[in-house]
């Protein structure tokens, strides 16, 4: 039943935040429904952590361990990004505009449910539905701040992935082709996997290309990434932190889901895909984050770098490598939601997006100095935290298969990537206090301007979305609970070949 | 059992009518720059989907297909241009587009490569699944139209064509899915042709946008945002 109450929970909270009722409802209501999702999606966890799978409504809602895992984190982004929208959207929208703030709320419950839709669903054809759903509710979240430059990441986002979703969807029309050999198995993931023996190599294969450029569209894999950086820049900090931190791995859980169709010599055959893709991914994107001028489009770069690598854990095969590709599914998720949350707060400091502009921002708002260096610390890798140990975990268990080639292409961009980040976050968080204001089309300074220190203090909220969200970053890096532990176990091991 | 077997060889032939059609309003997306036109080639192409949908389900006797017909006649022949006229406004698609990326003979030709090589990606899959005389005209012209959408959306640099391209993509996946998923279940079907008309919608609206921000729909243009 839990299933069913978080779909309705973010629906209802989508239609109660219209309401015209003062300028602190919308958040409070989104607040309390999030943080209710976030309780019932730990429940469905704890109820999975055994391995088996939590039913409400046969072949229709239905959530195994990696489904919950992916709906765990969708609520954890979610109820942060909610407690940071509190404070973010409160500064940056006019006081006068209720209706703007109302429309703000309304639209990130929607793309919540949406969200939450994809790992509930088990019937393959609403899956998909699902996540095109999450494209469009969250276009004009995108382009919230309505700038020229917000309407065209809108725009690319919107075309490019719905490109994507319509090749994936004759993908998914090819698989339900396949299943129609088999006697009586439902159009559902588990259905697939157990008709799938049936099916012939040609069907698969082409229906899993289809499916894989066309969601790889969605999840940002290159070549076909060039609107992620613009959508996941331009949009809303917390609308940041939710796209890259989950929305991305909420589209390639559905990549991933197909590995376990295949079997033997097919298998290994997906897995190479699944290898050259992400290690195109990781590549393009670590070069490309070296020349980055925005700081929200730098760990947008870094999106589509960690998306590479958990592709390339995918593919590596084994059980090793799959438990890494799901600690660095959730690692990714907590860290890159606090690396945005972290650019919001810096956004609210400074101003600018540029990163040329900022200097010494330690001394112009000490917090934001201190979370934007720990999240690029974070996201980049560094030990002690959890992308750290996630990292490790695949570069160990790519050793261990013996795949010394690709672990060394995608050690290097690791590297690569690491100095991209920690070059640009230091020339921001250190040196002389200093915000250049820059025209962002010639790029010639038009004046430099020092801040007064304390002038820039945080909303609380950010404050606290920050400092909750920083907890998972450092402590998955040094211990698993047991339960987590238990929940990736099974999440991995259910992508093996049965 | 009689009966169908004489009718066999006229349902194929004229699905096999509404599939050449097809394939050749896809064609005419990629190479007329009236977007008015344009506007009425989809609508078109969208009936003939729902006539190969009528023949398919009288074939097999099946409700499933009668209910995509239908509901393929009310979302795309009547409600789609009708928001679309809402959402964009008659000025922004009652005109033609100049620049293409690609000129229209070019275009066209590589068109037709597209067809040919999504025979090519179908033909296997028709002899591994030993497919029936429907898939085997349905599958890959829904391919080629699914493909030549996708090109479509690449080349043309103004909002509604982009739209009609990707409208265009999901007809071909469908047409396509009439015969090869004819066992989805119902409320997915439901839900398709309801995210249909959100689609329409939210890009309806965000063209609008646009057009109110910078005075045009050309969206091939905004080059603020890339890599230097």
């Amino acid at each position: 039943m839990e299933l069913i109450y978080i779909l309705l929970l973010s629906i209802f909270a989508a239609a109660l935040s219209l309401l015209p009722v003062g300028r602190r409802f919308a958040p409070a209501v989104t607040l309390l429904a999030t943080l209710a999702v976030f309780l019932l999606s730990l429940r469905v966890a704890l109820a999975t952590t055994e391995g088996g799978a939590l039913t409400a409504v046969r072949d229709y809602l239905s959530c195994d361990s990696f489904g919950a895992l992916i709906l765990v984190l969708i609520a954890f982004v979610g109820l942060t990004a909610a407690i940071f929208s509190w404070g973010y959207i409160a500064t940056t929208v006019e006081a006068t505009d209720d209706r703007k703030v109302r429309r703000y709320y309304s639209r990130f419950n929607l793309f919540l449910f949406s969200m939450l839709a994809v790992p509930i669903f088990s019937q393959l054809a609403l899956v998909w539905i699902a996540v095109e759903l999450t494209t469009l509710l969250s276009v004009f979240l995108v382009s919230f701040e309505s700038t020229p430059q917000a309407l065209e990441a809108a725009w690319k986002y919107a075309v490019l992935t719905c490109m994507g979703a319509s090749l994936a969807l004759l993908g998914i029309l090819l698989l339900c082709w396949g299943l129609s050999l088999s006697s009586q198995a439902a159009f559902t993931w588990e259905g697939l996997i157990s008709a799938s023996p049936q099916m012939p190599p040609a069907l698969l294969y082409t229906a899993f290309f289809f499916i894989l450029i066309g969601f790889g569209t969605k999840a940002g894999l290159a070549p076909l990434h060039t609107w992620l950086p613009d959508a996941h820049s331009q949009a809303p900090s917390p609308i940041c932190a939710i796209l890259s931190g989950i929305e991305t791995t909420a589209v390639l859980y559905c990549i991933m889901r197909l590995l376990p169709m295949f079997q033997g010599s097919a298998a290994s055959y997906v897995r190479m895909w699944f290898v050259i893709f992400g290690l195109i991914s990781a590549g393009v994107a670590a070069f490309l984050l070296i020349q980055a001028k925005d700081y929200k489009r730098l760990f947008a770069f870094s999106t589509v770098e960690h998306m590479g690598i958990i592709l390339v854990a995918a593919g590596l095969g084994g059980y090793a490598a799959h438990f890494g590709a799901m600690l660095q599914i959730v690692s990714h998720a907590v860290t890159k939601s606090f690396c945005f949350f972290a650019a919001g707060a810096t956004l609210m400091a400074t101003g600018t997006r540029n990163i040329a502009a900022i200097r010494g921002l330690i001394r112009i708002s000490p917090l934001a100095g201190i979370f934007l260096m720990v999240g690029g610390l974070g996201i980049a890798g560094a030990p002690p935290f959890a992308v750290f140990l996630s990292e490790f975990s695949i570069l160990k268990a790519g050793i261990m298969n013996g795949q010394y080639l690709v672990i060394g292409l995608l050690a290097l961009f690791i590297v690569v990537a690491f100095f991209g980040i920690m070059y640009q976050i230091n020339r921001m968080v250190f040196g002389s206090p200093d915000i250049l204001l820059i025209d962002e089309r010639t790029e010639q300074t038009l004046f430099g301007r020092s801040i007064i220190p304390g002038r820039n203090i945080l909303p609380v909220t950010c404050i606290i979305a920050l400092i909750v969200t920083i907890v998972p970053v450092i402590l998955f890096g040094i211990y698993l609970p047991e339960q987590l532990y238990q929940l990736i176990h099974h999440a991995a091991s259910s992508l093996g070949s049965k | 059992m009689d009966g169908q077997d004489l009718l066999l060889p006229l349902l194929t032939k004229l699905n096999a009518l509404a599939g050449g059609i097809f394939l050749i309003s896809a064609f005419g997306l990629v190479g007329i720059r009236q977007m008015l036109t344009c506007l009425r080639i989809y609508v078109f192409q969208s009936l003939l989907l729902a006539i190969s949908a009528v023949i398919l389900g009288y074939y097999h006797a099946s409700i499933h297909l009668f209910v995509v017909a239908a509901l393929t006649i009310v979302t795309k022949v009547f409600l789609i241009p009708w928001v679309l006229r809402q959402a964009v406004g008659y000025e922004s698609y009652a005109k033609r587009e100049i620049s293409q990326v690609i000129n229209i003979p070019t275009s066209l030709l590589l068109a037709v490569a597209i067809a040919i090589l999504s025979y090519y990606i179908a033909s296997p899959l028709l002899t591994a699944m030993g497919a029936g005389v429907f898939e085997k005209v349905n599958l890959p012209i829904g391919m080629a139209s699914l493909l030549i959408g996708a090109y479509t959306v690449t080349v043309r640099g103004e909002a509604v064509p982009q739209l009609l391209g990707i409208l265009a993509m999901e007809n071909g996946a469908f047409f396509a899915g009439i015969s090869i998923a004819s066992n989805l279940p119902l409320i997915a079907e439901l839900a398709f042709a309801f995210y249909v008309l959100i689609t329409v919608l939210v890009i309806g609206l965000l063209a609008m946008r646009i057009h109110k921000m910078i005075a045009k729909t050309a969206v091939g243009e905004m080059m603020a945002l890339r890599e230097e």
